[in-house]
């Protein structure tokens, strides 16, 4: 008798357990923001020759927990010049062997990044950068901003092509041992 | 049993679905490792493999300046300087017109020949979803010799010196390093050495490139011909490619004099086994006419 007065307690206390749980899951407001068609655009300058050179079809993640993904064919670059197109992709980057550029990173200040706010937030970004087939861990810095819900980041930095083991014989004369990044993600 | 007892189950597992629905998605994990689709660039180096074309055109808004050059023949002897003292030369203007149409001009010593082209790539070689293994680029092209005739007296007319070339290249980039492409070809005269000869001559050829570094491949062309005008055997070339920045040099050795499809393919009148070798060289320079435009 005395257990079948308990064990319906049991479950009341079991069942309130779980709606509290189920209350809980519901507020974890995760929000993430996508895109296909970002933008990521290079520049090497030097005294023979500026060259520049865009991607736009750059797939982004951007979440309000902080993490960023970019992700990006090498060949979907464009040049002004087909032919250093060509070289590029079969020279330098080895496009064959390492088809893709990848970013996986966090924002490390993301407690001063309102999401649900309008405004420009300056962010720095730190995460791990593979291109060539090298993951190098960079920092950057850059804004998040947002409109009416819309989010769209931008970041400029620095890489080495040393650093990611990209080889060639103009390195250093008609191309710059070290390229400017651009980033411009309009997410949907 | 009670109900709660019955449904209790039920409800813990409903729960537990919100609880792994609404857990946060790690996006360091949803990097997509599924390829996209991409087409294979860059098969040969340059849209001539040795003497005929390969599967490439000439990018949209560049013109390609081309000096193909012949030397005599290897076995005409010391006096000659094993051929160096003789050659016979195209000098062509290629134009692409988009990535995929290219147009060209040319004129050559041999028969001082005059000649014209119109190449477009028909299906492009990728990998990803809805791949395509090879490569297939139709090439059309019209020859005229403008050389006098030695006997004025034949009247022959200009289509009287004209031939049409039709060529169907067939490649595939098997890896970074190594290409190869079959090519039908179809030339048709107009006016025939014997008047038992045929119109058409049909002929199949396979071009191949090894590449050593990224700079340097070798080459090789062969077309096999399945009828021919009698005194003419297949033509043959290998050759080395050396690529420098702009500019693509071609070495090699032939047993080709001409340099247009009717007179390599069907009029080789050298032979490898006696030395009917020409040494010679293309030089390819690439001129930006046009920018691609960028949307920086």
């Amino acid at each position: 008798m005395v257990r079948q007065i308990i064990k319906p307690n049991t479950m009341k206390y079991v069942l309130g357990m779980l709606i509290a749980l189920s209350t809980f899951a519901f507020t974890n407001n995760q929000k993430i923001y996508q895109t296909k068609s970002g933008k990521v655009s290079f520049f090497s300058s030097t005294l023979i020759e500026d060259i520049a050179a865009v991607n736009n079809q750059v797939d982004s993640k951007l979440s309000n927990n902080g993490q960023m993904i970019f992700q990006l064919a090498i060949r979907g670059f464009k040049f002004e010049n087909a032919t250093m197109q060509e070289h590029f992709n079969e020279n330098y980057m080895e496009s064959d062997k390492y088809p893709k550029a990848v970013f996986k990173g966090k924002i490390t200040n993301l407690a001063d990044v309102n999401f649900d706010k309008d405004g420009t937030y300056k962010t720095t970004v730190a995460g791990e950068l593979e291109i060539h087939g090298v993951t190098q861990n960079i920092t950057a810095t850059g804004t998040i901003d947002i409109k009416a819900g819309k989010v769209a980041a931008k970041s400029n930095f620095k890489i080495k092509l040393a650093d990611y083991g990209i080889k060639g014989t103009l390195i250093g004369e008609k191309i710059a041992k070290e390229l400017a990044i651009t980033v411009d993600c309009k997410y949907d | 049993m009670t109900t709660i007892q019955k449904i209790a189950p039920l409800l813990l597992a409903i729960a537990s679905t919100k609880m792994v629905i609404a857990q946060e998605v790690d996006l360091f994990k949803t990097v997509d490792s599924t390829k996209q689709k991409e087409y294979v660039e860059a098969t040969f180096k340059s849209t001539h493999l040795i003497n005929g074309h390969s599967i490439e055109t000439t990018k949209a808004g560049l013109l390609d300046f081309r000096i193909s050059h012949r030397f005599g023949l290897l076995n005409s002897g010391s006096y000659n300087f094993f051929g160096l003292d003789n050659a016979t030369e195209r000098l062509g203007l290629d134009y692409g017109i988009t990535n995929n149409i290219g147009i060209g001009i040319g004129r050559s010593t041999f028969q001082k020949q005059m000649d014209g082209f119109v190449k477009v790539k028909l299906l492009k070689q990728s990998t990803g979803p809805k791949a395509s293994p090879i490569s297939i680029t139709g090439v059309a092209a019209v020859i005229v010799k403008t050389l006098k005739d030695s006997d004025p007296a034949l009247q022959r007319t200009t289509s009287d010196k004209t031939s049409y070339a039709y060529q169907l290249i067939i490649a595939r980039k098997f890896s970074a390093s190594t290409s190869i492409q079959l090519m039908p070809t179809m030339v048709h005269y107009n006016l025939l050495p014997l008047a038992k000869d045929p119109n058409d001559l049909y002929s199949l050829g396979i071009g191949a490139r090894q590449k050593l570094s990224k700079r340097l491949s070798l080459t090789a062309e062969y077309y096999y011909q399945f009828n021919q005008f009698s005194g003419y055997y297949n033509s043959l070339a290998l050759g080395v490619d050396i690529e420098t920045g702009g500019h693509v040099f071609q070495l090699h050795f032939t047993n080709s004099t001409g340099l247009t499809e009717s007179t390599f393919i069907n009029q080789t009148s050298g032979k490898w086994e006696n030395g009917d070798i020409h040494f010679g060289f293309n030089i390819s320079r690439v001129f930006k006419i046009k920018k691609q435009k960028l949307s920086l």
